[in-house]
């Protein structure tokens, strides 16, 4: 069946919002451990980065509230004044879902319809374990629709939800690196210090690393591993390496579904070739948030080549 | 006249048990089947409904906009010859609409011959100037009708309104019947019923069945939706789905040189067959409403110049028309040959003097409807209505009474609904969905069953609190199962007893 270009644009974003909801929960939680639940909490510090990681510093400044865990957790999640929330995404994604119904599964949709109807009668956020609860809740549901997106007809519907997905995820673990980045590569500091500790297994939470890296590498918490491992590694699905394979993957699916390259094919596979010849140490040599930026500049110019190309841009 | 009870289509004219003879096996389930039983089917029914976005909009609610109709867990059912009695009478119905809707736009026969003024026609906002002399593909303008009826006895269907348009409700009868068999399994092996579940199919197939004579072997056929906040939009997205043909939206089509095209990834696409869910007037910005963002510019063109089918077409309006349905058993005769099978309520049409001093006398008793009012907005229910209601009615009936027509307050049907204090009689009224392709007329075998949720209202609608129940068409007449055994043992008994009698006299 032709995908209309309209189609293909909200499957698209659909896939970008739901990981991104995906993303924001997990920041929450991982912030939450890092603060309440840490033997020493790390206060305003672990709840302004997580503002910086998901790019709501700006908009949380202006409504003026105090940088408190429920201030942060309920401006994260409820708050739809601005549109980093997690139910502004889910509200995004369940627009794009419901303009789309017909190209989705019933199980992909009432899993979006379920996530978002988790704040249909959210209030407030309460305590640190209705936080924790609703996070869940949330992880839950993206993971049934990331299942229920598997278990869709291998099909355009289904890789432009996943190219959608790609580009968001490789954008986000490049930000939240980016903005962890003084936390691995510390100025003056004792690498691996006990305070490190607490803040790098916060980094591996968030993209559900944590045991992964224990299975990697054998040489305790270092931060040239946890670079290598969020950079480089195509096994580590949040990775930059394997989010950009997995973006050219996707993009040559559809390239044999429609018999025809173009723009977006190239560039993805340019950058595919240059972050296979990466090495982690060189990274960190000429610098990590240098790096970071250029890739976070290059996935946007993908993005907007993938729109021209599949004439919805 | 004696005032008899509203019949019960579970339980007869009595209202209470013991259930009509052929559904008594549907008698026991109710009456084994405790209450809180049948709530917590009818909750997790509900919990479906809304996981699955089966919303629709309220108009004139800020806030909640998005609802669900309310389920009612309790069946209502046709026995098989109800049923095809039924059936004969819709297909001469629609038949007749179809008939109908060929001539106005065409020869005109039915104005020439007198059968109806003429002014109320082409004077009538409805009639669309603009495609007069068009002819659909085929020659078949209503592919999918949806005829409202109200029931009185077994046999005693009567139609309320015809809806030649875009008849909404069909998404009901499937969703309905899906969470019925998934809830209740065990009335499906008691009773043999007609499956819907082909409706998609059906609908596909006469689709293709009226594709242009050039859309080749192969027509492509699409539904064309006013996009995700219109509120029958859950509807559009199912068929769509369900017939696996693409859902799109004005912005998607485009015309070039009479010809539809839709905007794909791979580039354009042509398009031969039209499913619109959007209204005339914002169809065609070139021919209808100029301000319509909704439509496509030029697909009336394409239309007339044989390239596309629009189902159902532009100006079906005519054909269901509240002014209209007065006649059409006038209509049915004339071009069927036959009395109508299937009545009108009588109605009074208050252009008419000698009915409005009838309606006027007998206003406590009547039904008034505006004739171009929808939804049950704009209406008196004489019998509930209060004294000041009636005599606003009154004063606006003698203003303007070309605006209104009047029906009496028939007994309607009830069925066992689920009520606040257990099962009570609630009213119901009955949508079944008919389809015309060039291959023939075709019922399926269900429809939408509208129930009225207040004790004693009449009023089905859903943006005035009715609900729906799912309608079960049966395979066979009397039970089958156990009951039906039963009745065998008996038949086999009674012959018993007969030949011995018969030996004993002679």
């Amino acid at each position: 069946m032709m995908l209309l270009s309209r189609t293909a644009s909200s499957l698209y974003w659909l896939g970008r919002y739901i990981e991104r909801a995906d993303f924001i929960v997990r920041i929450v939680e991982a912030t939450v451990r890092l603060d309440v639940l840490s033997s020493r909490p790390a206060g305003e510090v672990a709840w302004s980065s997580a503002l910086t990681v998901t790019e709501t510093d700006a908009d949380f400044a202006e409504s003026g509230a105090a940088m408190t865990q429920t201030q942060v957790v309920k401006f994260l999640t409820l708050d739809t004044s601005h549109p980093g929330s997690v139910l502004h995404c889910l509200s995004r994604a369940r627009d794009n879902a419901r303009a789309v119904r017909t190209a989705l599964s019933r199980d992909a949709w009432t899993a979006i319809n379920r996530a978002w109807m988790i704040f249909e009668n959210h209030a407030g956020v309460g305590g640190t374990s209705a936080t924790l609860n609703m996070v869940e809740a949330v992880k839950n549901e993206t993971r049934g629709f990331e299942g229920a997106v598997h278990r869709m007809l291998r099909n355009q519907a289904t890789w432009f939800v996943r190219l959608g997905q790609a580009i968001e995820r490789a954008d986000n673990t490049a930000r939240l690196l980016d903005v962890k980045y003084h936390i691995l590569l510390p100025e003056g500091e004792k690498v691996g210090g006990v305070v490190d500790r607490d803040q790098w297994t916060t980094i591996l939470q968030t993209v559900s690393a944590v045991t992964a890296y224990r299975w990697l590498y054998s040489d305790g918490l270092r931060a040239a591993n946890v670079i290598d491992l969020l950079v480089t590694r195509k096994e580590m699905p949040r990775s930059l390496a394997a989010s950009v394979e997995e973006v050219v993957d996707i993009l040559g699916d559809l390239a044999r579904h429609t018999g025809a390259h173009g723009e977006a094919d190239r560039m993805a596979r340019m950058r595919e070739a240059r972050t296979t010849r990466t090495r982690s140490s060189e990274v960190i040599a000429s610098g990590l948030h240098q790096y970071l930026r250029s890739f976070i500049d290059e996935n946007a110019q993908l993005h907007g080549a993938i729109g021209r190309q599949f004439r919805f841009g | 006249m004696g005032k008899r009870n509203a019949f019960d289509e579970i339980m007869g004219f009595s209202g209470a048990a013991p259930p009509r003879p052929a559904l008594a096996a549907l008698g026991e389930w109710l009456a084994d089947t405790p209450e809180h039983e049948l709530r917590r089917r009818q909750e997790a029914a509900e919990t479906t409904f809304r996981q699955l976005g089966i919303t629709f909009a309220v108009y004139g609610e800020s806030e909640a906009s998005e609802r669900i109709i309310p389920f009612d867990i309790v069946p209502r059912v046709f026995l098989k010859s109800e049923w095809d009695r039924l059936s004969e009478g819709l297909v001469q119905r629609v038949e007749a609409i179809n008939a109908f809707l060929d001539d106005i736009y065409g020869a005109r026969r039915i104005l020439d011959e007198g059968v109806l003024p003429a002014d109320l026609v082409l004077g009538n906002d409805q009639f669309r100037p603009e495609i007069a002399g068009i002819r659909p593909p085929h020659g078949i303008a209503a592919h999918i009708c949806g005829i409202d009826l109200v029931r009185t006895g077994p046999d005693e269907f009567f139609v309320l309104e015809d809806n030649a348009r875009t008849p909404s409700g069909v998404s009901y009868m499937l969703e309905n019947r899906e969470a019925m068999l998934r809830l209740c399994p065990e009335l499906f092996r008691e009773l043999r019923v007609a499956a819907v579940d082909s409706y998609p199919d059906l609908l596909l197939e006469t689709m293709k069945s009226v594709a242009p004579h050039g859309a080749g072997p192969t027509p492509r056929c699409v539904v064309l939706t006013p996009g995700h906040y219109n509120s029958a939009y859950y509807e559009h997205s199912f068929l769509a789905d369900s017939m696996g043909v693409e859902l799109v939206e004005g912005a998607d089509l485009i015309v070039d040189d009479d010809v539809v095209w839709m905007r794909t990834i791979e580039g354009l696409v042509k398009v031969d067959v039209i499913y619109r869910r959007i209204d005339d007037d914002y169809l065609d910005p070139l021919v209808f409403r100029i301000d319509s963002a909704l439509g496509v510019p030029g697909l009336i063109a394409a239309y007339a110049a044989g390239n596309v089918a629009i189902i159902n077409a532009p100006g079906n309006g005519i054909a269901d028309d509240k002014a209209i349905y007065s006649y059409m058993p006038e209509i049915v005769k004339f071009y069927n040959g036959a009395e109508a099978k299937l009545p009108n309520v009588e109605t009074f049409r208050c252009r008419e003097p000698s009915a409005l001093t009838y309606v006027l006398e007998n206003l406590p008793e009547l039904v008034v409807k505006l004739v171009d009012g929808s939804g049950g907005y704009g209406m008196l229910v004489g019998p509930t209505a209060s004294k000041a209601e009636i005599e606003t009615f009154r004063a606006a009936l003698i203003a303007e009474p070309q605006r209104y027509i009047a029906q009496p307050t028939l007994a309607l049907s009830t069925v066992p609904t689920m009520a606040d204090q257990g099962l009570a009689p609630r009213h119901v009224d009955f949508r079944p969905f008919v389809l015309s392709g060039s291959d023939g007329v075709r019922v399926v075998p269900g429809g939408l069953t509208r129930v009225a949720l207040k004790e004693g209202s009449l009023v089905v609608n859903s943006s005035q609190g009715g609900g729906t129940k799912d309608s079960f068409v049966l395979m066979d007449d009397g039970a089958s199962g156990s009951a039906q055994s039963q009745s065998a043992d008996g038949q086999t008994q009674t012959m018993g007893s007969m030949s011995q009698n018969q030996g004993g006299a002679a």
